[in-house]
């Protein structure tokens, strides 16, 4: 064989030649800015364009920000530095508003010698949620969990220690009413009783107990009332009670809407509807208006609590429709199969349904979620002093009045941050819960 | 939680029999602050400083019944009330008293069921317009845009003004004061138009004040007043010869420096009246005697709040104007303590 070639070709190549480096216009950056930038005359145009736009942005906004101001006393110091600093009627940013105001915006009018309780009790919020966000962590931490709730509420409002614990007790009380009770009254008797002793029991039992023990045994921190309470403090109080208090409403709302008994199904969906036809800001002021008129004068019904339970029944009506729709999306085999093992209604839905149903809702929920949050900013029309409501008493003292954009860029990026953290985490939490095969 | 709500609503709803209290002044005294309703934020009448102190012209006024009637004039828990939450607030009994620059009008007096105990600022809503439009009065405005807040009065007041002189205009509609600043400057209105006291805080903000003029039509009343619930009428005294004994104050010449002196006794009857050393006229409240003292030795008479939060010393700059006393040409005038 290789005779033959011997005679009939010239010459036969016998290395290889080295890689060549590809042609510039094929490789690297060039590459890229001919496929992506300059494919063809329209997007040669439109990139030059573009680019002239955002240097215009950039070249106006970077200087404003990046130069603005930090230290000053009013706006009028501020334009006075500004004048010494880069001449006359520059334009720059006076952030200084924010150092001055910093705690406003972060604390509302939360005593500034108590500032370490909020801030504590962000701290053990998030190591409250840690367990629930990262399943590597110890399963003990659970626990923790459970009593945050009464511990964050003890560190906010502080008072007697005596009433986070009479109401934790009622959920021991409940508890032990479906425990012991059930045997005795039957399955549905002892869900309806362990819904409506608890209920009893905090109506009518819990301000006398937590009064008399409070007497007897005065253990407490100083009482801050709501009032004191605003800037981002607020809509992170507001915020997460909604976001906590919401989700598992909502699932039982889902549940409920899916329901073959009656009163239940139907229940759920005037709840659902009525809830989510009518718009936020109505329902905010029922609570801050309408419920004034129903209340005995002289009743202390917290306006905050309203807001929170307002801004729950709310987001609660829209997470029932998200989750509704991942219980649909499931094939009907689930629940049959689920049925074939013998599991009852709560076992088939929280072992079966529910896990796979919460995992298609992901990105809806963290949507409401995010929504939520958002919505907080809301409370400004009743009166209550979230970040947009300081920014608006800021501008009102002499010394900041005519302050615009500095306020409005911090609150946004605040809350930009806060929205941008939580759809990360759903990215990757869709990421680690994915099982098909992709 | 939907429960609860339930249930709470049905339990109060049961309680709510009774009928509001005509008790406010033990309901105060028991609870030894005083819940004064005031605007989120308006330059110059009420604002938390860089402290969370709330100052303010109208802030002044909580602090002055506070002082009158619990002797501390910090007893105040200022509830932030927006224009649609005031008179609610009010009317629920959440607040005692409001101050929040509201106009004393008729259907508010009489269909709310209000009692203003009278006015504590006479504005008037007028015209600011940059300078370089040569524009010398508010005659001149024919067909000009104007920034101005929905949904208050001054809209309503705008349109019967540019009506009756056979204007024409182009509203551009805006939201609060701070946008409305914006707009402005940016040129997006020739005009702006709002309560005089307003123009003046704002225009006092502006990098270049001398190039904007606020034009010198009035073109309408709003006198302000604090105000509180009908049907308690020793509260509704003690909240009006509060702000009367502040008027009267200025005119008799006592201030927050000379009253401890004056309180003493003088010559003259009625400042012996008011300040206690003659008659039993805090006792007829149901105060005692050195009310009116506690009042002006901690937040001074009338003209000392003025010049202090919005007067010409201060960065807003008003001058007295109607709201001098009568005996200089303006319209304060306190009926006398006798």
């Amino acid at each position: 064989m290789s005779e033959v070639h011997a005679q009939t070709v010239a010459y036969v190549r016998d290395t290889m030649i080295p890689q060549e480096a590809p042609p510039p216009t094929e490789a690297g950056a060039i590459k890229w800015l001919r496929e992506n930038l300059f494919s063809s005359w329209l997007n040669a145009i439109l990139t030059v364009v573009s680019l002239y736009v955002i240097y215009w942005v950039v070249s106006h906004v970077a200087g404003w920000m990046l130069f603005g101001i930090w230290d000053a006393g009013s706006l009028s110091e501020c334009r006075e530095v500004r004048d010494a600093t880069y001449g006359e009627g520059a334009s720059v940013a006076c952030w200084a508003v924010l150092t001055d105001r910093w705690d406003q915006l972060m604390f509302g009018f939360y005593p500034s010698e108590l500032y370490w309780r909020p801030v504590l009790a962000l701290v053990l919020f998030l190591v409250a949620i840690a367990p629930v966000l990262y399943d590597s962590l110890p399963r003990k931490m659970l626990w923790f969990t459970a009593a945050s709730p009464f511990v964050l509420f003890f560190l906010l409002w502080g008072g007697t220690i005596w009433g986070p614990l009479a109401v934790a007790a009622g959920f021991a009380i409940g508890w032990a009413v479906l425990r012991f009770a059930t045997p005795v009254i039957g399955d549905l008797g002892g869900i309806v009783a362990a819904f409506v002793v608890p209920i009893l029991y905090w109506f009518f039992a819990v301000g006398p107990i937590a009064g008399a023990l409070g007497n007897a045994i005065p253990i407490g921190i100083e009482f801050v009332p709501s009032d004191d309470f605003g800037g981002f403090m607020l809509a992170f109080v507001i915020g997460i009670a909604g976001i906590i208090l919401s989700l598992p409403l909502g699932i039982l709302l889902a549940l409920g809407r899916q329901s073959d008994l009656f009163i239940i199904n139907k229940f759920s969906v005037i709840f659902i509807e009525v809830i989510r036809g009518v718009p936020l800001i109505v329902w905010l002021f029922t609570a801050s208006l309408l419920l004034n008129y129903f209340l005995p004068p002289g009743t202390n019904f917290d306006l905050m609590l309203r807001v929170i339970i307002m801004v729950t029944l709310f987001s609660a009506a829209y997470l029932a429709e998200v989750v509704r729709g991942g219980l649909a999306a499931l094939p009907r085999g689930q629940y049959e199969g689920a049925d074939s093992l013998g599991l009852d209604y709560w076992q088939s839905m929280r072992l079966i349904i529910l896990p796979q149903a919460l995992k298609i809702s992901i990105p809806g929920i963290v949507s409401t979620f995010i929504g939520l949050f958002k919505d907080t900013t809301l409370v400004v029309f009743i009166g209550l002093l979230d970040p947009i409501g300081l920014s608006n008493a800021i501008r009102a003292t002499t010394d900041w009045n005519g302050i615009y954009w500095e306020l409005f860029i911090f609150i946004g990026l605040c809350f930009f941050v806060c929205c941008y953290a939580m759809s990360q985490y759903s990215q990757w939490l869709e990421r680690k819960l994915r099982t098909d095969h992709r | 939680m939907k429960k609860s709500v339930f249930y709470g609503t049905l339990a109060v709803a049961a309680v709510a029999a009774g009928t509001l209290s005509a008790q406010t002044l033990a309901e105060v005294q028991e609870r030894g602050s005083l819940n004064c309703g005031v605007s989120t934020g308006l330059t110059g009448f009420a604002a938390p400083d860089a402290s969370g102190e709330w100052q303010g012209f109208d802030v002044a006024m909580c602090r002055a019944v506070a002082a009158a009637v619990l002797g501390d004039a910090m007893a105040v828990e200022f509830v932030p009330t927006t224009g649609q939450t005031r008179f609610t607030a009010l009317a629920s009994g959440e607040i005692d008293m409001l101050a929040r620059n509201t106009t004393w009008t008729f259907s508010r007096d009489v269909d709310l069921g209000f009692e203003f105990v009278g006015v504590n600022y006479y504005d008037g809503q007028g015209f600011m317009v940059p300078r370089d439009l040569g524009v010398s009065s508010a005659m001149e405005l024919d067909g000009a845009t104007v920034c101005i807040q929905t949904g208050t009065t001054t809209e309503l007041n705008l349109a019967d003004f540019f009506s009756s002189n056979g204007m024409s205009y182009e509203p551009v509609p805006i939201e609060t004061n701070a946008e409305a600043q914006q707009q402005y400057l940016a040129g997006a209105c020739d005009v702006y138009t709002t309560d005089a006291s307003g123009l003046a805080a704002t225009r006092a903000t502006f990098e270049d004040p001398s190039a904007h003029v606020i034009l010198p039509e009035i073109i309408s009343k709003e006198p302000l007043g604090p105000l509180v619930r009908h049907g308690d009428n020793q509260w509704g005294d003690i909240v009006r010869w509060t702000l009367n004994g502040l008027v009267s104050a200025e005119e008799l010449g006592i201030t927050s420096a000379n009253v401890a002196e004056l309180a003493t006794g003088t010559d003259n009857p009625e400042i012996n009246r008011m300040l206690g050393t003659e008659g039993e006229y805090g006792a007829m409240l149901g105060l005692d005697g050195d009310w009116m003292v506690r009042v002006i030795s901690s937040v001074g008479n009338y003209g000392e709040i003025f010049e202090g939060n919005i007067g010409e010393n201060t960065p807003i700059g008003l001058a007295r104007g109607l709201n001098a006393q009568w005996t200089d040409g303006g319209l304060l005038y306190s009926p006398p303590f006798r």
